[in-house]
């Protein structure tokens, strides 16, 4: 069965009297447990094309079927209360969170609108999910601003988590990391996504981190998508001149052979 | 806390709360400093300043006494300008909050009567105001706020429009929060400090508004005022020129004073940003 649909979505910006096309006639679909790779340069859509998804912006045309409904035509309480299911975790490390933001108040919201868990319950689990991404308990009193980039995406990706969602929408999740913790997130994403049969739509503009996470990866260009196929074929023999530009600029990419998922910096 | 301490640490800011603090004091204590009606007549009328030390700067026209006058004058100054000020920012926060949230018809709507507002001067609209509902305190804070609420929404709405397209604010969205719960838990108390840095002008402009409409005799005649004790002693300006200097004095200080203070808090809350 097929998680995610998405059918003939095309967006329009008009910005100071000239109309930008973000999305052109994109079509593209996800299985649960998979990992769709979403490449491409600055502007070619990618963004927008996640942000669709989550109802954070309205296609101008197109559909949008998960887990069989209508996505966009919900509304009101109905959305608020089926978004359980697609999550996000943003690119800014610390523009996400509210600056006022505790981490334990970061991980309560979800629990508290989507009614996991009794209220006596909550620190508890909060414990649990600091505890599931790699986290000391400890931490959950501390201010937001107080936690490292690394910690502060482990913590979005334990939020992200908590309502037990059947799709993590990942827009450019690692690329605000430094290389050394980069590798340790990526891992810790694939392993929940063994444990939890989670799929993720994972948008990137690097092929390096494509390649250690997708089952397959399509390739965005002013709007359309390119390029579509498993990740080895589309990285080892790149069709479009968009997925080309995007395997010369990770040199590393043509010497290695990578087995299964890994990621080397 | 944290945030008087860095205030403290500002010298504007340690200099205006300071005086404001000790004005507090004086319209707190007014009753036991100087006990009874300031408006009784106490002694022989026009007495000169440090010549009576029971009557330390003198008596008016009709022989009230001029220090008990400033200093139930405080009571009603600081009053006055902190309650309209309070009143202009919590309709400037509602409206401007409603409209850079909904957006659309709805802001269109209110920035259009906000717009109307701005354009009245509002020294004219209060005095409109007073004039026809009649002089009281509440009423005089009324007015006061009404011309003053336009500055506040803007800035408001302006913080909320920017605030709102932040990542967590989606964050918040793709949770599934509540429309209502991300403007008053994620926007608002983030759009807060400019709009707080702002409220000591509106402080300082309301007193001044006060003083200006007890000095045309549109303030409450029950009350005793700094505005209304200038206007009195406009009339032997020549002869007794201190009737109104002592009164202006405590203006001047007063505003002077929640300058400084507003100084310092702009100072201090650009300076937490920074390091946030």
């Amino acid at each position: 069965m097929t998680l995610l649909e998405i059918n003939n979505l095309s967006k329009h910006f008009r910005s100071g009297g000239r109309d930008v096309t973000a999305l052109d006639d994109v079509s593209l679909t996800l299985d649960p447990g998979q990992t769709l790779g979403l490449a491409g340069a600055s502007g070619s859509g990618k963004s927008t094309l996640a942000r669709i998804v989550m109802r954070l912006l309205p296609p101008d045309g197109g559909s949008i079927r998960f887990a069989g409904e209508d996505w966009l035509a919900l509304s009101g309480k109905d959305l608020r209360r089926r978004r359980a299911k697609i999550q996000m975790v943003f690119q800014d490390v610390l523009g996400a969170f509210n600056p006022r933001a505790t981490v334990a108040s970061v991980l309560d919201d979800p629990l508290r609108i989507h009614e996991i868990v009794p209220k006596s319950d909550r620190p508890r689990k909060i414990a649990e999910l600091l505890d599931r991404v790699g986290l000391q308990a400890n931490l959950a009193d501390r201010s937001i601003r107080d936690v490292s980039g690394g910690q502060r995406q482990r913590i979005a990706i334990a939020r992200a988590i908590a309502t037990d969602p059947a799709l993590i929408v990942l827009d450019e999740a690692v690329s605000a990391l430094d290389v050394s913790i980069r590798g340790k997130v990526l891992e810790l994403l694939v392993e929940l996504q063994r444990e939890r049969d989670i799929a993720y739509l994972f948008v990137s503009h690097d092929l390096a981190v494509l390649r250690a996470v997708s089952h397959r990866i399509t390739v965005m260009d002013g709007g359309r998508l390119v390029e579509t196929g498993p990740a080895r074929q589309v990285i080892d023999n790149p069709q479009s001149t968009a997925a080309r530009a995007l395997v010369s600029a990770v040199p590393r990419l043509r010497i290695q052979t990578p087995q299964g998922h890994s990621y080397e910096p | 806390m944290r945030l008087v301490r860095n205030l403290i640490g500002t010298p504007e800011g340690a200099i205006g709360l300071g005086i404001l603090v000790l004005l507090a004091l004086v319209a707190l204590f007014a009753p036991v400093l100087s006990p009874g009606d300031p408006l009784r007549i106490a002694a022989r009328p026009l007495l000169a300043p440090f010549t009576d030390p029971s009557f330390p700067l003198g008596t008016d026209r009709l022989g009230r006494d001029v220090l008990a006058g400033i200093i139930h004058g405080t009571r009603t100054s600081l009053a006055v300008g902190i309650a309209a000020a309070l009143a202009a920012i919590a309709i400037g926060l509602c409206v401007g909050l409603t409209a850079g949230f909904a957006g659309g018809l709805v802001d269109e709507a209110l920035m259009r009567v906000v717009d109307a507002f701005q354009i009245v001067p509002s020294f004219l609209l209060a005095l409109a105001f007073v004039s026809v509902i009649g002089a009281s305190v509440p009423v005089v804070v009324i007015a006061i706020a009404l011309g003053a609420w336009a500055d506040p929404a803007r800035l408001t709405r302006a913080q909320v429009l920017s605030i709102r397209e932040r990542d967590y604010v989606a964050s918040a969205r793709v949770i599934g929060t509540h429309p209502v719960e991300i403007a008053l838990r994620e926007i608002l108390p983030n759009a807060l400090p400019p709009v707080l840095a702002l409220s000591a002008i509106i402080v300082a402009a309301a007193i001044l508004t006060e003083a200006a409409l007890s000095f045309l005799g549109l303030g409450d005649p029950n009350v005793v005022t700094w505005g209304s004790m200038i206007a009195e002693g406009r009339n032997v300006l020549r002869s007794s020129p201190s009737l109104s200097i002592f009164p202006g004095i405590a203006l001047v200080v007063t505003v002077v004073a929640v300058y400084l203070f507003s100084e310092g808090l702009t100072k201090t809350i650009g300076r937490g940003r920074r390091i946030a």
